[in-house]
């Protein structure tokens, strides 16, 4: 071919530098600095949240508080859990994180290791004490500073079906000695059945199960971190659900699974250790077993006790990417502490509130649906939710939870030793938070 | 539905040596490709029944009744999912075939025209240019997703339509698949012939080697439709507005709405089998452009 362009590529090629080149510096001028606070005058927020219904949650405040004090919040929904935690992490490299985030509570000392979160301690004056002590020591991370409103709470309990309780003549268990007890008799009389199952695929039950025992896993000491994952409370623990795994009094598959669901609708599994969530969950998974169960407290570790852990939950958080810190932190106030925000939070979005005045509100009068036959449902629940015990999260949950998942998945499936998981679980804890560039005490 | 082609596609090939053999020998042959032939058919075919069967189960059924067994609550499920948000799914699927059918053709655009420059000019750089194309072609796109929405942030573009069509347009796929098949189709004679004409190499490209290079192009249109369709990770960091998701980031949206609410399976298995449809149907309708001859209409010298 001889005929070519060379002097019209060049052109083409000449063009399309100075093309990157315009969109470059075009870029530098997007980046200038936007630190500075504006509070006064209408002020529209963004909000991401997963919760359902809370467009309408915010279109109460929008309409009523709102409108007085010109400030207009826009929810943009998302997805809920990990993921949702990375895509503010970039977006805060960016500087467009929205003025508003949900965050579930062992997923904010990674965030405020990141600088994402601003502290509005100054801006929630009083609101502390509408909370149970538990829940807010976690948005404080044992500082001075604030740094998120709680706004639901997952206190643990112990969820059995009643009918076939009765039928297998077995005794709702007060401590885990007990609860050990019931699962093999249960197997004795039934071996097809089984009274739940150890599953690795949420860590957030087996976080909750460990916080009731006692364990901190995060600790602060001065500048240095202390992980106690392998501690003895949490030995306690992961040798109590190892030792029943590996004799098979319950069952160890995961759950969440069709086949976890089909097991819980034939009464295959009959009992469930949850949180205060778990009618929505079993609405769907078992929804041919309405009515047929029954909540109680947590199994104790020793008799006459009263704790439970916690197993999901989330807060409210103001990012310091937000140009209306103060109405922001006003915004997140109102959503968490105001009776009508909190009824309608119920209502819309199915949420248990952490507000303590809230959990014993009219929207909490009735049971849920699918509990119907325990009238009292929620008045149990608020006295469960006070003994919740408190948690000591630290900046790297993800990894930790990830190294669960693994270890504890593998050695669920083989029935192998659940301390060597735990190890796994400690040391790859530690490391990553060593890479990370914090100082760990061994 | 490619590798539904490529699976059927090789043990076909194996049956033609078998039919020179004689009567017995070809029987055991045919035999063992139609087996493998039919494994492979209900391995791809099973999931998608899966999804069938189960959009048309209730809540009630989804897990209790046998897999297989159909359910009786489709309409509802259509209903629910119409309902689900004032019926944000249709504005999810609209978002889908605007990503998906602008950015794949706009992709096709870019990809045609610096396929063909790669394929029939000569100049300096061009192994170069395109062993980088190569390069990108080994990239996974996910990888690109964090740094891209940085890039995008700093020109204020995130969380808008732009912010995914954008970075779709160029695909180094899409560049490589017009290269060969500009090579492949357009003689250099026919450009030569061209130029002695008098047209310009732009009325050159348009009029002549643009409808050569149509079946191929077809295909880089589909491949870009397809991927854009499927892609999650790009859309997921650049979005923010749910009225903006594409179907594949509504969907998860059903999926993840917390511990305290259950995820809402029928819905997003109604919405993934009503996601396939138009998947299929434009693999209908397209597919007829792909059995054109590689050559047709052209010079042979």
């Amino acid at each position: 071919m001889p005929n070519t362009k060379p002097r019209r590529l060049r052109q083409v090629a000449a063009t399309s530098v100075a093309v990157v080149l315009g969109a470059t510096a075009l870029a530098a001028c997007g980046s200038s600095d936007e630190d500075s606070e504006a509070d006064s005058g209408p002020v529209s927020l963004t909000y991401w949240s997963w919760t359902p219904g809370m467009d309408k949650v915010a279109d109460l405040w929008n309409k009523g508080p709102g409108k007085d004090e010109q400030i207009t919040v826009t929810v943009k929904k998302q997805a809920s859990g990990d993921t949702l935690v990375t895509k503010i992490l970039t977006a805060h490299k960016a500087k467009k994180a929205p003025d508003l985030v949900q965050t579930e509570y062992q997923a904010l000392p990674t965030l405020v290791s990141n600088d994402v979160l601003a502290d509005i301690a100054g801006d929630v004056d009083g609101v502390q004490d509408k909370f149970a002590e538990g829940v807010w020591q976690q948005t404080t991370l044992g500082s001075d500073a604030v740094y998120a409103i709680p706004q639901d709470s997952g206190p643990m309990m112990f969820y059995y079906r009643e009918d076939l309780f009765k039928q297998y003549e077995l005794e709702v268990p007060k401590t885990w000695e007990e609860f050990a007890e019931t699962a093999r008799a249960l197997k004795k009389k039934s071996p097809d059945t089984d009274l739940t199952t150890f599953s690795a695929n949420d860590s957030g039950q087996f976080a909750g199960l460990a916080q009731q025992a006692g364990a901190k896993w995060w600790t602060t000491e001065g500048e240095t971190w202390k992980v106690g994952i392998d501690d003895a409370a949490t030995q306690k623990v992961a040798d109590f659900w190892g030792g029943l795994v590996e004799e098979g009094a319950i069952d160890n598959q995961p759950m969440y699974t069709p086949a976890w669901n089909k097991a819980l609708n034939t009464g295959k599994q009959i009992a469930w250790v949850s949180a205060v969530w778990a009618p929505g969950t079993l609405t769907t998974a078992a929804p041919g077993t309405k009515g047929k169960w029954a909540m109680a407290p947590l199994p104790q570790w020793s008799a006459g006790e009263n704790v439970t852990g916690s197993w999901g939950g989330s807060s409210t958080a103001v990012t310091t990417d937000s140009k209306n810190k103060s109405a922001a932190a006003k915004f997140a106030t109102w959503l968490n502490t105001d009776p009508a925000a909190l009824t309608a939070l119920a209502k819309e979005g199915g949420i248990y509130p952490a507000a303590t005045t809230a959990q014993t509100s009219d929207a909490f009068t009735e049971p849920p649906a699918f509990f119907s036959n325990q009238p009292d449902f929620y008045t149990q629940a608020s006295e469960i939710a006070k003994t919740t015990a408190p948690s000591a999260w630290g900046p790297n949950v993800n990894v930790a939870y990830t190294t669960f998942k693994d270890a504890f998945g593998k050695a669920a499936k083989d029935k192998s030793d659940f301390g060597a998981a735990l190890k796994t679980m400690q040391d790859d804890t530690v490391a990553d938070m060593k890479k990370q560039g914090f100082e760990v005490a061994e | 539905m490619s590798s539904l082609a490529v699976r059927k596609a090789a043990p076909a090939a194996g049956t033609t040596p078998g039919t020179a053999q004689g009567p017995p020998l070809r029987r055991r042959i045919a035999f063992v490709p139609t087996l493998t032939l039919l494994l492979g058919a209900i391995y791809c075919l099973l999931p998608v029944a899966w999804v069938v069967i189960a959009a048309t189960k209730s809540g009630r059924e989804l897990f209790s009744t046998f897999t297989f067994l159909p359910g009786t609550g489709f309409a509802e499920n259509l209903s629910d999912l119409n309902a689900y948000r004032d019926g944000v799914y249709w504005k999810w699927m609209g978002n889908s075939a605007l990503y998906a059918g602008l950015g794949a053709l706009l992709s096709t655009a870019v990809s045609a025209l610096s396929g063909y420059a790669l394929a029939i000019y000569r100049f300096r750089g061009r192994e170069t240019v395109f062993s980088i194309l190569l390069a990108g072609v080994l990239m996974p796109p996910v990888i690109l997703a964090i740094p891209q929405y940085l890039l995008l942030a700093k020109a204020d573009l995130t969380d808008s339509y732009a912010s995914v069509l954008l970075p779709l347009i160029l695909s180094p796929y899409g560049v490589y698949l017009a290269r060969i098949y500009a090579t492949a189709a357009v003689p250099s004679d026919v450009v030569e012939a061209g130029r002695m004409d008098g047209a310009s190499e732009w009325r050159i490209f348009t009029r002549v080697a643009l409808p050569m290079m149509i079946p191929g192009l077809v295909t880089v249109f589909l491949f870009q439709f397809v991927a854009v369709w499927n892609n999650f990770l790009l859309p997921y960091i650049m979005l923010s507005d749910d009225e903006k998701f594409p179907i594949t980031l509504g969907l998860f949206t059903l999926l993840e709405q917390g511990a305290n609410t259950p995820a809402l399976y029928t819905l997003v298995i109604t919405g993934a089998l009503l996601a396939v449809i138009p998947l299929i149907a434009l693999f209908l309708v397209i597919q007829r452009f792909w059995s054109l001859d590689l050559l047709s209409g052209a010079v042979k010298s």
